[in-house]
């Protein structure tokens, strides 16, 4: 892709005939070879995936160079390499979703209806594959899986196999059964710290995850009145400016109930309900709640890749594998010169992160400006 | 008449995207062409694939003077995007940028109607007409060159406060830092070891401190207080007494880093300042080496927060006192500490290893209710333990209160005199709370540290500094320019009834007391319009928006 013809118009997406699972939406709808994440990502251009694109598998297709009146489509186009001379760099590579699948007993992966905190994002987002409907995943897939079975017994009608026919038709009823059931999740249940504040994985507190799970239970309900949230939590960390203020917002306004106490197991009852078992530390009893749909808050983990780039760059990392800083010079790595900020340097929120980009920018500054001789603060 | 004889020279260029398949796809091009040729005032009309492309903005160019246009019309996508595009291909030829007007029609008309393309182009024909109607009515505007002082104003010698002065000075801008007290530190000043760390606040105060004394471009103003300012981005005059005499100090901008104050428990759980203390008193006591001679300590934390008159939570007590146990408990580790809390704040990485190593280290933790709040009795606490569901004593000779930090005494005035907002508890409001956390809604001012929100020291150095970078964006340029749309009052129908001064979001109006009438500061205003919606006498109008020309574009509506 020509990225300086490309308008974003969108006839090449339109016209693609190879359809792949969208992973910017994990999976829960489909996308074209030829895409873009989202509506308003930056730079505003379409790219082409080479491992679904017809062309650059070696097939006939062609499709979206016909198509494209701006000519911005370049099957030829190979990665190149671009020699830059700075005497700053900033390393802002953020963080990685912590895989709840490593926690086995909350079935992440296993269990239809428990999702991670980034698929309950999209699928709370009106650009989302359910365009901020909060349909159960298990209805999302069901609903897939119908379509497959339609043409499946289409199929078998012609090739005559009654015990294959007898199965799907039997799918078919289960599944839609299943379906009208439970379309709409309304009772939710939020777990704090997945993978945070936890010795097996990350011993630290991964700072912003009570926010967004709150904000997450206020927006469902306004989304769907009839929306029931339930967070449970060891520590409710409302620290930031208006935070606590939003927390009881959210008991008040949007009836969210917080419960002091771990979840220490998920299971699923027949109807795919997640049935979460935990101790109310205010009750004092261990207790189970059925839900619709469980949201897992996913620690904030680093980046699998930045072992590469600290290598690259001489940076030290601390233990977790955060961009090792110190409290007094927060932007400042081991390497005079190399800067870091945001989640890179250890879990921050957004405020936090953008107030430490800008800082990061001033780093920079100074050293440019001075030639160097600022690098001590 | 004059105005007359001028729309008779009205000469319109009307330029019509095709957006790729986007527009064309959609509506029938060659019948807005058509139409668009036969609207009034209507010299040109050009189609294009891509109007925004090089070839598209060439035409616009080259238009200009073969056909001697003197209105641009764009028929194409959103001027969200593509405005500053358009409007400076018609400055490059010499036409006065603010004679351009665009027309929407594909988010708002071919994205919307791709199903009835027919109707569409209709309602295209319409949108092209009124921007046509409303082009003849254009006026050329200017926008006025400010001159800029390349200096910087720091309100506040705190941590944050000197990073800013610190940054700005590196960066080459001359700096005035204004402290009150007669030295630099601010709130550090009162600690004595500051954990992860784990040194004196001073270390870092004094390297700071010595740094900014040997920084030719810096000037501290130690018993220094902001008496008035004047002025605005660019070009703020403030006045200053310093150790009792007046100065005035000018500046391009200003950062206020005014940090905030712990609050007095008077009257909370038995607070004396002897047996019971604050987080500050225990930090000073310990300071000094008077280490108490108690031998069990009770911390009871949101004394003061977190409740009906302060509903927030101060983010950084939680930590200081898990830091005071682990120093408490490193000097004597059979000294009994315990924590009664509602939340442990203990966010991140270091505070989480933190408050691991205290309860490794022995330090007791215990939730309680603020329904069922602990009682300070003589030689013990009594508190209802949330877990255990039962009334405890913990035995205690001495008390802690965690209180949290408060808006500084002078924040009020300060927000007066820079008009820019505070919260309903006096700390500073930022311009957007995710997106502009250092700036103010009004250009040239700049927030940060305490003075925003309790920080921690990490937080207030990255922000003094993220501070200094967003206001070395104002300082970086060589002159500011206004934007031709900006709102005017008329000094002889405005009746000074202050309505537009008090919808206005970026301060940009002011009251003439001798007049009696308000006035628009075109620097600060962002042509929002709110003033003039409101302006009961019409008097508020904002320019490139004016009755006339909305008018004009209703009566084209209603008429097609």
């Amino acid at each position: 892709m020509d990225m300086s013809r490309c308008t974003a118009c969108g006839a090449c997406a339109e016209k693609c005939p190879t359809k792949v699972p969208n992973e910017f939406n994990f999976g829960l709808d489909e996308r074209k070879a030829i895409y873009k994440d989202y509506a308003q990502g930056i730079p505003s251009v379409y790219t082409i995936d080479p491992n679904a694109c017809r062309v650059m598998q070696g097939q006939k297709c062609g499709v979206c160079a016909k198509v494209c009146q701006a000519k911005a489509i370049d099957y030829e186009q190979q990665p190149s390499e671009v020699e830059l001379n700075v005497a700053a760099v900033i390393v802002s590579t953020g963080y990685e979703l912590f895989d709840a699948t490593q926690i086995s007993e909350y079935g992440y992966g296993r269990l239809a209806n428990v999702i991670s905190s980034l698929e309950m994002e999209r699928l709370l987002s009106a650009g989302g594959p359910t365009k901020g409907h909060l349909t159960r995943p298990s209805t999302i897939r069901g609903e897939a899986r119908l379509k497959e079975i339609s043409k499946l017994i289409k199929k078998a009608e012609k090739s005559e196999d009654p015990n294959d026919m007898t199965r799907l038709l039997e799918e078919q009823k289960r599944l839609e059964e299943q379906i009208h059931k439970y379309h709409t999740a309304k009772k939710l249940g939020f777990i704090q710290c997945v993978g945070s504040r936890d010795f097996r994985f990350h011993k630290y507190c991964s700072s912003y995850c009570c926010m967004h799970s709150i904000k997450e239970a206020i927006i469902a309900r306004e989304h769907e009145p009839e929306t029931e949230s339930y967070i449970f939590y060891m520590d409710l960390r409302t620290v930031g400016k208006g935070f606590e203020e939003y927390k009881l917002r959210g008991a008040r306004v949007s009836g969210l109930k917080y419960i002091r106490g771990r979840v220490a197991e998920i299971l699923q009852d027949d109807d795919l309900n997640p049935i979460v078992y935990y101790e109310d530390t205010e009750q004092r009893r261990v207790v189970s709640m059925t839900l619709d749909m469980v949201i897992l808050a996913n620690a904030c983990s680093a980046p699998k890749g930045i072992g590469k780039v600290a290598e690259l760059l001489g940076l030290e990392l601390e233990e977790n594998n955060f961009v090792k800083t110190h409290p007094n010079t927060p932007l400042d790595t081991n390497v005079p010169g190399i800067f870091t900020c945001g989640c890179a340097q250890g879990p921050l929120d957004i405020p936090e992160s953008v107030a430490q980009a800008s800082s990061a920018a001033a780093r920079a500054a100074e050293t440019v400006m001075t030639g160097g001789r600022a690098l001590a603060v | 008449m004059k105005d007359e004889a001028k729309s008779n020279d009205v000469r319109v260029g009307v330029f019509i995207c095709d957006c790729g398949s986007n527009i064309a796809g959609y509506l029938q091009m060659k019948e807005l062409v058509d139409y668009a040729k036969n609207l009034p005032n209507v010299v040109f009309v050009q189609e294009s694939l891509y109007t925004c492309s090089e070839g598209g903005i060439n035409g616009i160019k080259e238009a200009i003077p073969r056909e001697d246009l003197n209105r641009v019309v764009v028929a194409s996508c959103t001027p969200r995007t593509h405005e500053p595009l358009f409007m400076s291909a018609c400055e490059e030829a010499g036409l006065n940028p603010y004679l351009f007007e665009m027309a929407n029609i594909r988010d708002q008309c071919s994205w919307v109607h791709m199903r009835e393309g027919e109707k569409g182009t209709e309602r295209a024909k319409g949108q092209i007409a009124m921007a046509v109607s409303k082009a003849a009515k254009l006026r050329p505007l200017n926008r006025i060159q400010l001159s800029l002082f390349h200096r910087a104003v720091v309100i506040g010698g705190g941590i944050s406060g000197m990073s800013a002065a610190m940054a700005l000075g590196n960066m080459g801008y001359e700096v005035d830092l204004i402290e009150k007290q007669d030295k630099l530190g601010g709130l550090l000043n009162g600690l004595n070891m500051i954990l992860p760390a784990n040194e004196p606040p001073s270390n870092l105060v004094n390297d700071l401190a010595d740094r900014l004394k040997s920084n030719p471009n810096v000037t501290i103003h130690t018993k220094s207080e902001v008496k008035k300012v004047e002025g605005y981005v660019g070009n703020y005059a403030v006045a200053l007494s310093e150790d009792s005499r007046e100065t005035q100090v000018q500046a391009g901008i200003i950062i206020v880093a005014i940090g905030g104050r712990v609050f007095k428990p008077e009257g909370l759980f038995g607070y004396d300042g002897k047996k019971v203390v604050t987080l500050l008193e225990l930090e000073e006591m310990l300071r000094g080496r008077r280490v108490p001679d108690a031998k069990k300590v009770v911390m009871i934390q949101c004394v003061g927060s977190r409740c009906e008159e302060r509903t927030y939570c101060s983010r950084i007590c939680c930590m200081t006192a898990v830091k005071n146990s682990i120093l408490l408990k490193e000097a004597n580790p059979d000294i009994s500490v315990t924590i009664l809390y509602r939340d442990m704040q203990m966010y991140g990485v270091e505070n989480e290893d933190m408050f691991r190593r205290s309860k490794e280290m022995g330090v007791r933790y215990v939730t309680y209710d603020p329904d069922r709040p602990p009682k300070v009795e003589p030689g013990q606490v009594t508190v209802y333990h949330l877990r255990m569901g039962k009334q405890i004593n913990v035995p205690a000779d001495l008390v802690v209160l965690s209180t949290p930090l408060v808006a500084q005494e002078d924040a009020g005035d300060i927000s007066t005199m820079l008009k820019v907002p505070v919260n309903e508890n006096g700390f500073f409001l930022e311009g957007h709370v995710k997106l502009k956390p250092l700036d103010f809604a009004t250009d040239g001012v700049y927030l940060c540290g305490n003075a925003r929100f309790p920080s921690t020291i990490r937080e207030a150095v990255a922000q003094g500094l993220g501070a200094a970078s967003r206001a070395a964006g104002v300082l970086s340029k060589e002159a500011l320019f206004t934007s031709g749309i900006v709102a005017d009052i008329s000094p002889e129908t405005c009746c000074g009834c202050l309505g537009c001064l008090k919808v206005c979001p970026y301060g940009a109006i002011n009251y003439l007391d001798e007049q009696g009438v308000c006035e628009v500061n075109k620097v600060l205003c962002k042509g929002c319009g709110g003033c003039a919606a409101t302006c009961p006498s019409g008097s508020a109008r904002l320019d490139g928006f004016s009755n006339e020309q909305i008018y004009a574009q209703i009566e084209q509506a209603l008429a097609g």
